[in-house]
């Protein structure tokens, strides 16, 4: 490898080893506890991890298959809890396409399952000065120790949660809920997404009542169709 | 086929459906506007999902969280965004007290019981 790429890699593992390695971490550290509490393998939760590679989704699927719903259901709520993805490779695979040399379009489908919140939130920040050979690499480097953070926090939490006084475990498991919680409200700034978040909240636990395993579908398209006709009525109206 | 063997299926599965978007976004790069209504609606949709989830899980739990009560949760959730907020947007800080409320109100309960 050309000392230039390595020093890109390395630089983007350097990157993720800080707050974005650790943030990962204790989300997944809490997802760990809770596959550990619904009976999953320890295999089963690395698998999940590296397949899915979406916590939302991971947690969706979670939910649903614990509460007995349909295949189909859970299917299509954790495919759709992970729409985020589509306008995100959209703008992010460009940056390291367009202008490079030998690089085959299956390497990018590959490169694609790599791509999450964390990494898209940075590589766009960090992109800009950047050549594009860098970049494919800096990407790789980044989401290298992004997942293996993921897996090791995943195994960590699975084994420690049987290890716990029972108060000790009750924190654990709320770990991932509390760490969604805090992202979501925390950072929800535009009018849209409180709506989103507002009427999906809202949607879901009326739902919850009357149809469970349905409850999460609805609370997407029902919650969400609503929050985007609301942000239409107020941007027609202005 | 056992229980185990069909949630494997059911996890490669929605791995699949996950994939889906994003092999979509490399295919159709370039080709589509990602700041168009039907985006909007798309986001919206993910967004107001996993917000139901996440209400789903802490209002009405299932599993180990089912066992404790719905007040310490919600108080959890409060002093954990407060904690973020006065720590300028430290999710460390944020999950710490959040967590550690949690466990303490518990404690509490039970030394009260």
């Amino acid at each position: 490898m050309k000392p230039d790429r390595r020093r890109a890699l390395r630089a983007g593992a350097r990157e993720a080893l800080g707050v974005p390695a650790a943030v990962l971490g204790a989300g997944f550290l809490g997802y760990g506890s809770l596959a550990a509490d619904a009976g999953y393998s320890v295999w089963l939760t690395l698998a999940a991890t590296f397949a899915i590679w979406a916590l939302p989704g991971q947690l969706v699927l979670m939910e649903m298959q614990a509460g007995g719903a349909a295949v189909a259901a859970t299917i299509l709520a954790v495919s759709l809890s992970a729409a985020r993805f589509l306008p995100m490779t959209l703008t992010l695979m460009p940056l390291m396409r367009n202008g490079s040399r030998g690089r085959r379009l299956w390497q990018f489908l590959l490169a694609a399952q790599l791509v999450s919140m964390t990494t898209w939130a940075v590589a766009m920040r960090r992109f800009a000065d950047m050549d594009v050979e860098s970049r494919w690499h800096y990407f790789l480097g980044f989401s290298a120790v992004c997942i293996g953070s993921a897996a090791i926090f995943a195994v960590i939490g699975q084994l420690l949660l049987g290890a716990l006084p029972p108060l000790a475990r009750f924190g654990l498991a709320l770990l991932t809920p509390l760490y969604f919680f805090v992202t979501l409200v925390g950072e929800a700034q535009s009018r849209t997404s409180i709506a989103a978040l507002v009427c999906g909240a809202a949607a879901a636990l009326a739902l919850h009542a009357i149809a469970p395993g349905w409850s999460l579908l609805g609370a997407g398209f029902i919650g969400g169709t609503a929050a985007w006709l609301l942000q239409r009525a107020h941007v027609r109206r202005h | 086929m056992s229980g185990a063997t069909d949630l494997w299926l059911l996890m490669f599965a929605c791995g699949a459906a996950t994939y889906l978007w994003r092999g979509l976004g490399v295919l159709l790069s370039g080709r589509l506007n990602p700041q168009s209504a039907l985006f909007e609606w798309i986001s919206c949709v993910a967004y107001a999902l996993v917000a139901g989830l996440i209400a789903r899980i802490i209002v009405a739990p299932s599993g180990l969280l089912a066992q404790t009560a719905l007040i310490d949760r919600l108080l959890a959730c409060a002093i954990a965004l407060m904690a973020y907020r006065l720590a300028r947007a430290n999710m460390f800080v944020g999950l710490v007290c959040g967590v550690m409320s949690f466990i303490a109100a518990g404690y509490v309960r039970g030394a009260i019981q």
